[in-house]
């Protein structure tokens, strides 16, 4: 009696088992894959804003330095 | 404008235009920095070494930014964690080439740091302007040589000068290619010429005052 309690415990184990799987390759798994879809073009984006921000916040400080002289010319 | 369509790039070879040149202006910049050393090693007018050291600076910032594209940009063509036929995060980790870009910038982080730590201006000018003529020496077997020779997924491997090989670029690319070089190199060479005429106010101040 108790192996059998064991065998439809295993059984019962096996069917959870292909019920997951069977779900996992039905459904299609939404995922952030915005970077890697379109053609990868908003990997361009983001090279381009790196450089953007980067140059843009180089001038910001130059300004502020310049800003500087001028205060103390007065 | 239409691009070749390649597998493993897809649209981000549009990155040609952008990381591309972000060393290629570095280079320039470079370059000319290390003609105004050997100048002022010529001539010792403090002016070719206030010169020498923005378009390092400049240079050093353009080189930044081409390592930081470089990085986004590797990230989606060479390693993906989800694709077994890409390479892992690791493996790209090794590239001969990001290794030798990082050895080239930290000589020059060297350089501003060994600058701004003497403090006597005509010893500085000296050192710095010697300093800048071996950091340029370093320059090309740590980005030019060295990738080349060992086996590399950065494009230049075996199969020669990437960006300026005619079998490797397409025609219709480089029409944007090289103005694109040369807009970028004058960005930044207008950025340096704004540095250079502050700094020459600021150091007339000291002088004179």
């Amino acid at each position: 009696m108790a192996k059998l309690k064991y065998l439809l415990i295993c059984v019962a184990l096996l069917l959870f088992c292909a019920n997951l799987y069977a779900q996992t390759e039905g459904e299609k798994v939404e995922m952030a894959d915005t970077m890697r879809g379109n053609g990868r073009i908003f990997v361009v984006v983001a090279v381009v804003l790196v450089i953007l921000i980067g140059l843009i916040l180089y001038l910001v400080r130059l300004d502020k330095k310049i800003s500087k002289l001028e205060k103390e010319r007065e | 404008m239409d691009v070749p369509r390649l597998p493993a790039l897809s649209e981000t070879i549009r990155n040609l235009y952008f990381h591309v040149c972000m060393w290629f202006c570095m280079m320039i910049l470079f370059t000319v920095s290390v003609i105004y050393a050997i100048k002022y090693l010529r001539s010792n007018r403090l002016v070719h070494d206030v010169y020498s050291r923005q378009f390092v600076a400049v240079g050093v910032v353009f080189g930044i930014l081409g390592y930081a594209t470089g990085a986004i940009w590797m990230s989606y063509t060479w390693a993906d964690p989800n694709n077994s036929s890409f390479q892992s995060f690791s493996a790209v980790a090794r590239e001969p080439k990001l290794i030798g870009a990082a050895i080239a910038l930290l000589i020059y982080f060297a350089y501003m740091v060994l600058r701004d730590s003497i403090p006597d201006i005509d010893k500085r000018a000296r050192i710095t302007a010697v300093y800048n003529i071996f950091a340029y020496a370093l320059l090309f077997p740590t980005i030019w040589i060295i990738p080349r020779i060992l086996p590399s997924l950065h494009p230049g491997g075996e199969n020669g000068n990437p960006a300026l090989d005619t079998n490797d670029v397409d025609a219709r690319m480089r029409l944007v290619f090289y103005p694109a070089v040369a807009g970028w190199t004058l960005l930044g060479v207008w950025i340096t010429t704004l540095k250079i005429r502050f700094t020459l106010l600021k150091e007339k101040r000291l002088l004179h005052g």
